[in-house]
């Protein structure tokens, strides 16, 4: 196979909560694995195993204590664990998504340019950007009177998806996604579940948590399961 | 990305300041890039609004040097320049934007005025000119066109700000400093405000430093964040990191603090 786009080695995690007394809190110790392009991999486990944890040191949100976070992109490679804040934004933009239907929606800007400014970020015309949105939100069941409407009047089912609709419209060659069908009805499920093979078959790697078993096993080309990272907590 | 982007607009290097024996702040060090939003958090008497007159050289520090890269890529120490060099970054290529209108407007002239006046500190002359320009900027920041001949007294705390950010980035300034920008106001007009300030900074690309108390204004407009305690720089880095991944007692307590009155 061809050179991962994610490849994660040692990775150790703790927190420390200096509010109860400088509690420690060790989540994850060397966690080591690799996503290619063009696979879904779902991280497995129980609740509170680690993998919203994982997840989120991938994208730059958690910092992690030590270990590497290799993201493949262009020629060059950056490891995020030791990257600058702006590297990180970079990478963002760039190479690393995050698909989760709690982004906090930005005031006064209706629906449709909230999506259409990604695909202009990705370099589309004001035109095509604006097409875009429009299939997009159209496939996610946003009723077409709402597209010129901030969403922060919409119901929270709406909000969710136009949230969705955001984290698929960018390009990036790596999307993590953050339990993007949870709480959302069998037709919509089922719009993501084809939004996310379509990217499987464009080639962009996947990294995903679902909690829904019947998604997992229709998305997933490889289950890993995190309680093997996950330190043994004394009881 | 050019290779100017790659540079810092700012280069802060071991930055204290003492009032006598009372410590301002304290061996602060950053570099900020063209484009980049930095928020310096803390509650009162950390030293943040200390740091930023430090920079914006309202305060000649006791110790430390900031370099500012010019227009034509040359790099200065804030301190070493003379007076009048001082003023004119302030009056071109910088913005200030203050807390009470009061201190960052002129209440008893025109918006219009308010606005033109920087534009004739830079040596523009031509009135219909001027007032075009105004008129611009006073539509940018959402403040209706027959106002422009009022005095901002007659305004509302929102409209004020949106002046002050009018009468600012007229000249095309690359890095505004703000301070506590929407302190005093109501929540919506806080909410348009921030929207207003989110929209212009991506659109112009500018660079802001902002001293804020409030997290979710650093959160909304930031992309970098430093948290400052008894003067000094205790943790910093990508603003979300930051805030969902504290490290510092002191930042897991404000982050805490925050919690508890959102829910």
């Amino acid at each position: 196979m061809t050179q991962p786009i994610l490849s994660v080695q040692s990775l150790t995690k703790s927190f420390v909560m200096h509010l109860q007394n400088g509690l420690q809190l060790p989540v994850m110790d060397g966690a080591g694995f690799e996503v290619f392009a063009g696979e879904c991999v779902v991280l497995g486990g129980p609740s509170g195993a680690g993998k919203s944890t994982l997840l989120k040191m991938i994208y730059g949100n958690y910092a992690a204590d030590a270990g590497e976070i290799i993201i493949a992109h262009g020629d060059q490679h950056t490891d995020l664990v030791q990257a600058s804040p702006r590297e990180i934004l970079r990478l963002r933009q760039s190479t690393i998504g995050y698909v989760s239907q709690f982004l906090s929606a930005i005031p006064r800007v209706s629906a449709l340019d909230l999506v259409a400014q990604v695909a202009r970020q990705w370099g589309h015309s004001e035109e095509v950007a604006q097409e875009k949105a429009a299939k997009m939100l159209g496939q996610l069941n946003i009723p077409e009177h709402l597209w010129g409407l901030p969403p922060a009047t919409f119901s929270g089912g709406e909000q969710q998806r136009v949230n969705i609709a955001r984290g698929f419209m960018g390009e990036h060659k790596l999307l993590l996604l953050d339990e993007p069908t949870a709480s959302l009805d069998a037709a919509n499920r089922q719009v993501v579940l084809s939004l996310i093979e379509e990217r499987n078959a464009n080639g962009t790697a996947m990294l995903g948590i679902f909690h829904d078993a019947d998604t997992r096993d229709k998305v997933a080309d490889r289950v890993i399961d995190v309680t093997k990272f996950a330190v043994q907590q004394a009881a | 990305m050019s290779l100017d982007q790659d540079l810092p607009l700012l280069s802060v290097k071991n930055l204290s300041h003492f009032y006598g024996q009372q410590l301002g702040c304290k061996n602060v060090n950053f570099d900020l890039y063209p484009g980049e939003v930095l928020a310096i958090v803390g509650e009162s008497g950390s030293g943040k609004t200390t740091l930023l007159n430090c920079l914006s050289t309202q305060i000649i520090p006791t110790d430390g040097a900031v370099y500012y890269r010019n227009r034509k890529g040359q790099s200065d120490n804030l301190y070493e320049m003379n007076e009048a060099q001082q003023r004119i970054l302030l009056r071109t290529d910088w913005g200030f934007v203050r807390q009470h209108p009061r201190d960052g407007l002129r209440m008893n002239v025109s918006a219009g005025a308010n606005v033109g006046e920087r534009l004739m500190a830079l040596g523009d002359r031509h009135y219909g000119k001027i007032r075009d320009t105004a008129l611009d900027w006073l539509e940018k920041v959402e403040i209706q066109a027959d106002r422009i001949d009022d005095a901002p007294r007659t305004f509302s705390g929102g409209m004020q700000q949106r002046l002050q950010i009018a009468r600012n980035l007229v000249t095309n300034p690359r890095l505004v400093f703000m301070d506590e920008p929407t302190g005093g106001l109501d929540v919506s007009v806080q909410a348009r405000l921030l929207d207003l300030i989110r929209r212009l900074v991506s659109e112009l690309g500018l660079s802001i430093i902002i001293v804020t108390h409030d997290l979710a204004v650093a959160r909304l407009l930031s992309d970098r964040i430093m948290v400052m305690k008894d003067g000094e720089v205790i943790e910093q880095g990508l603003t979300d990191q930051v805030l969902d991944d504290p490290h510092q007692a002191y930042t897991q307590l404000l982050v805490s603090s925050i919690l508890h009155v959102g829910s």
